[in-house]
């Protein structure tokens, strides 16, 4: 997984083997804690199994309703109901299965010292169940599912239990990472950048050399490749990240920890729509399936920078890049509005009204229709200058 | 006038010349659709259907357990599908036999009969049935009856051969000789009557099979075995004594009912096979499945408020009694003194006061009509219902049981009820499941006094019962004014001193409100358990389904764990095979009546006496113990010990059901 990269020859004096050594000891002790927590589950199975009782499982609730806003610390937090998974009930009797069929998997994984993608877990648990055509899993939505309630119910993190999803998002910037052992400088990316891996922990990726004053996030790739091309990165000393959407997971550590261990703000240029509000909130908050990660992921001083409701007078754009909201995005507009977070911000309140009473989205490549370069030579520079943003 | 019409019209001397009596034999054998003889096939099923009708009367009369063997010969086939064939049909009984003076009047006289002039539950009512069926041979192949009887053990029989003069209404015996050739009968006695006639054999649905087979159902006491044409060709030296079992090699229609064994049942309870109709090579058989004959039914006197006005006014003039206390007293039921003073005084006048000691043949019509109709008027007890035989719940569920092949059965019988001051009384039965077939209305077995109703079934008011009743109720499926949709059979029978037919052909039950409230309800209680049993079955059928889930996965979990702690594969998985199958027991019950789970001391079946319920379970069907399983049994002994057993259980399951109702809610 480790991306191939070109290396400095005289570059940054990187010793490989000594933090390999120190994560290996560090993964170490973690492999034992998960592995030690996945026994304990089926342990507990098997005694109830043996002395007549019914077994079952406890299994965190990923909910809207066991979310919690955390206000003090800006971020959501997962509750503390918990779901019965009985095998004896028709409806849980199948995913009882597949959650122990994958504990066991991720077991061997640990003792292998291998990861997996969430598609290879899929594979690894598949097959047919003995004595009938029945598959342990149909599909890798029912296996992602699977895993994702396994992390919340041993506890563990999706890295500590050897997965690792598809990676997506792209960095470049004044920065010089090593990752698995690997020294890359995200100053020499060429056009296509790097491609920010699904596990960002400290023992997979270090931050050697972080020469960049902030972090600009865009929302998807073909802005990304506007401003790499444009080098405004270089112009404006920074970091330039992307995350095809809403952010991985892989890239809202990394913007997590980069803001965190070394101060940088993170800006965000997203599009003027119910959806790009969103991810911000997913940057700045953390999401309700992971809200068990929040503390981890979540960067309550994320800014928002743009396209805001006010730029299609702002930046006297035409009426071609107007995209009607739908009814849908309306709905959308205003849950988002009624977030607790968003509630008594009276920016975010005015900005979302703003669209409303606009009646249009905005992408935020609408802003090519001025030029070509304008988001990189004018836009951003402006409302960086005037620090006109709103978080 | 009279004078010009001599030439061209007829006077009245001319016409009094052509004018007159016709002899009932003579209308009838003009109108012998009204007497079931239409076409040459209804008209082969209305012959049997008259003589085994008779043979039953007489045996349970006698208080002879009935054994009846109907014989059909084809003499000549059909020469085309329009053209009838030519038939001999010989019907055989062990009944008392006839004296011999008596066999002209019964055989060869139409309206003849023990069972018109009297208010007594029987099969045949009007006394016209044999004797036309005779008439019907005589008239389409010229040939006369042949009786033989038996009505003495230690004398020959009487050969008879007897043709009818239809003008007269009176019979021609032709040869009248002793003869020792007679079968031999259980009972000594007994009578055999051919009667070669025009006619059409086809199997279906108005079948003799089929009329034989209802009347196996209704008369689970009879036994009767039919020879039909084919096989009846196949060997026609057929004899019930030398008969080996080889030769004939009998295919049976119920599985796990070994045919070789005869049917014994002990004490009227049946036995703990199935017994089932049987066809074999040369004959099909439709078994005795109780040994008791039905009660003897009491005659009654009518009741007044089934009594028309000109009914009342022929008794008052024929009346052997001389006064009126006594003609009341004596020509009807239920009419007490203190009615008789009532009645009288209401049928007085200031010119002539009317007493119960008022002489009869001083009666004028004037006052008769008031005299009948004080009677109208007067509140009357209903008659007595002594005089009513039902077949009873016990050999209704023998009769379905050997001719209908189902899973679950359940029957009730209604208490009397009286319709125009005619006691009458309703049975039901159904059975459900099986071999039945699943995609077409329920078939509708009528019966009017163990007689199988074969024609006009819409027309009937059982019918319309069947159709009146909402089965949706009892999870059926029934299209909007139709009989119900699925493997159901549903039996009706009306007992009564006389049943109101629609027609002389004795085809269908005339729609009384009276009559069609009681079917309704005797077919909802049946509905009831009918109800309970396929919902029932349906939750067994969830449950199987979900021991099927849990075991499916219980491996893959054992394999798991077995990974990640160690613990042996094998008890681990048969501790949790253990919970799966105690949480799914409900998959291996056996449900009682009430639609409970019940399991007697043998794994079989314990049931009240209306229900019985035969399991072909999965497991059952491979191992000789399952051929058992199959095989169910109204229980009758240790009755109550098992209804104690089912209170206990009962409880216990409730409890566990909700339990895991509410775990699935949560």
């Amino acid at each position: 997984m480790a991306k191939k990269t070109t290396k400095k020859p005289s570059g940054k004096k990187v010793t490989k083997k000594a933090p390999a050594k120190a994560k290996t000891a560090y993964r170490a002790e973690r492999d034992a804690v998960t592995s030690e927590r996945l026994q304990n589950l089926a342990e507990g199975i098997v005694t109830s199994a043996l002395s007549g009782r019914e077994p079952k499982l406890d299994v965190p609730t990923r909910a809207a309703s066991n979310t919690k806003w955390n206000k003090s610390k800006g971020i959501l937090q997962m509750g503390s109901a918990a779901q019965e998974r009985q095998l004896f009930n028709m409806g849980q009797a199948r995913k009882f299965m597949q959650t122990l069929l994958h504990g066991q998997g991720i077991n061997e994984l640990i003792d292998a010292d291998k990861t997996l993608s969430l598609r290879g877990m899929f594979y690894k648990g598949l097959h047919t169940i003995a004595g009938t055509k029945e598959k342990t899993f149909n599909d890798q939505t029912e296996s992602d599912g699977i895993l994702e309630d396994l992390e919340v119910t041993v506890g563990s993190l999706r890295e500590e239990l050897h997965i690792f999803a598809k990676k997506r998002g792209t960095m470049v910037g004044n920065i010089t990472v090593i990752d698995s052992g690997d020294t890359i400088d995200c100053r020499r990316m060429g056009s296509g950048g790097y491609a920010i891996p699904s596990i960002c922990e400290p023992d997979v990726i270090q931050f050697e050399k972080v020469e960049a004053d902030f972090v600009l996030h865009v929302e998807k790739d073909t802005v990304w490749q506007r401003f790499n091309e444009d080098k405004f990165w270089k112009t404006h000393n920074c970091i330039l990240t992307e995350g095809s959407g809403q952010p991985p997971r892989g890239v809202r550590r990394l913007l997590h920890r980069l803001n965190k261990e070394h101060g940088l703000p993170i800006i965000c240029l997203l599009d003027c729509d119910p959806w790009g509000h969103y991810i911000y909130s997913v940057i700045k908050q953390g999401s309700i399936s992971l809200a068990f990660e929040s503390e981890r992921l979540a960067i309550p001083d994320a800014k928002f920078l743009g396209i805001r409701s006010k730029d299609y007078e702002a930046c006297e754009l035409s009426d071609d890049v107007k995209i009607e909201l739908n009814d849908r995005d309306k709905t959308r507009a205003k849950q988002i509005a009624e977030y607790p977070w968003f509630q008594d911000k009276k920016a975010w309140q005015k900005e979302i009204q703003g669209m409303l009473r606009n009646g249009f989205k905005m992408e935020v490549e609408s802003l090519i229709t001025k030029d070509i370069s304008y988001v990189t030579e004018t836009y951003v520079p402006e409302r960086l200058a005037a620090e006109d943003w709103i978080s | 006038m009279a004078k010009k019409a001599s030439t061209t019209r007829a006077t009245a001397e001319t016409m009094a010349a052509k004018q007159r009596e016709i002899s009932v034999s003579e209308f009838f054998a003009k109108n012998r659709h009204l007497l079931g003889f239409d076409n040459p096939r209804k008209a082969l099923l209305t012959t049997i259907k008259e003589a085994v009708d008779n043979a039953l009367d007489a045996c349970e009369e006698a208080g002879i357990l009935p054994d009846i063997e109907v014989k059909i010969e084809e003499l000549e086939a059909p020469p085309s599908a329009t053209k009838p064939g030519r038939y001999k049909v010989t019907i055989t009984d062990n009944g008392p036999g006839i004296v011999r003076r008596q066999v002209e009047n019964i055989f060869g006289k139409l309206l003849y009969g023990s069972k018109f002039h009297r208010l007594k539950m029987s099969r045949g009512q009007q006394g016209i049935g044999i004797s036309a069926a005779g008439m019907y041979g005589l008239m389409t192949t010229g040939k006369p009856m042949v009786i033989h009887t038996k009505p003495n053990k230690k004398k020959p029989a009487h050969h008879i051969e007897l043709a009818m003069d239809t003008s007269k209404n009176q019979p021609e015996v032709t040869i009248d000789v002793e003869t020792d050739d007679f079968p031999e009968t259980s009972s000594g006695t007994g009578t055999m009557v051919a009667i070669v006639l025009e006619a059409r054999y086809q199997r279906g649905k108005t079948s003799v099979e089929a009329y034989l087979e209802q009347t196996g159902i209704a008369n689970p006491h009879a036994k009767i075995t039919f020879i039909p044409p084919d096989k009846a060709a196949e060997d026609p030296e057929f004899n019930t004594e030398n008969e080996s079992p080889t030769a004939s090699r009998p295919r049976e229609r119920a599985e796990g009912n070994s045919s070789e064994s005869p049917p014994a049942h002990a004490g009227g309870s049946p036995s703990d096979q199935i017994v089932r109709t049987i066809e074999r090579a040369d004959r099909i058989e439709y078994p005795r499945t109780i040994d008791e004959l039905p009660p003897e039914t009491q005659e009654i006197k009518p009741h007044p408020y089934g009594v028309e006005l000109g009914s009342f006014l022929r008794m008052i003039k024929t009346t052997d009694e001389k006064q009126l206390a006594g003609f009341f007293k004596n020509e009807f039921c239920r009419v007490p003194p203190s009615t008789v003073s009532e009645v009288t005084k209401a049928a007085s006048s200031s010119k002539k006061t009317i007493t119960g000691q008022t002489y009869v043949s001083t009666i004028d019509n004037a006052a008769a009509e008031k005299l009948y109709k004080a009677l109208q008027d007067a509140k009357l007890r209903s008659p007595p219902t002594d005089c009513l035989s039902p077949i009873g719940v016990r050999q209704m569920l023998a009769g379905m049981l050997k001719g209908v092949q189902a899973e679950f059965y359940t029957a009730s019988t209604r208490s009397p009820a009286v319709y125009r001051g005619n006691p009458f009384q309703i049975e039901a039965a159904v059975a459900y499941g099986g071999d039945l077939p699943g995609d077409q209305p329920a078939r509708v077995i009528r019966f009017a006094n163990r007689v199988p109703l074969l024609y006009q079934q819409s027309a009937c008011c059982s019918f319309k019962s069947v159709v009146d009743t909402s089965w949706r109720n009892y999870n059926m499926s029934q299209p909007r004014g139709a009989a119900p949709v699925g493997p159901l059979v549903v039996m009706i029978h009306m007992a009564s001193v006389w049943v109101p037919f629609t027609s002389e052909s004795k085809e269908a039950i005339a729609d009384y409100d009276e009559i069609r409230k009681e079917m309704k309800l005797a077919l909802q209680e049946c509905g009831r358990k009918l109800g309970q049993y396929i919902r029932r079955r349906q939750k067994m059928k969830r449950e199987g389904e979900r021991r099927d889930i849990f075991e499916r996965y219980i491996g893959e979990i054992a394999k798991a764990c077995n990974a990640l702690t160690g613990t042996d594969t094998q008890e681990l998985y048969d501790a949790l095979l253990r919970q799966a199958k105690r949480r799914t027991e409900i998959a291996d019950a056996q449900l009682d009546e009430e639609g409970k789970f019940i399991k007697d001391e043998h794994g079989r079946l314990a049931k009240d006496e209306d229900v019985i319920i035969v399991q072909n379970g999965k497991i059952a069907s491979d191992t000789d113990d399952a051929k058992q399983e199959t095989e169910a049994k109204p229980a009758k002994r240790d009755g109550k010990k098992v209804a104690k057993k089912k209170v206990v259980k009962k409880k216990v399951r409730k409890k566990a059901a909700g339990e895991k109702a509410t775990l699935f809610e949560g």
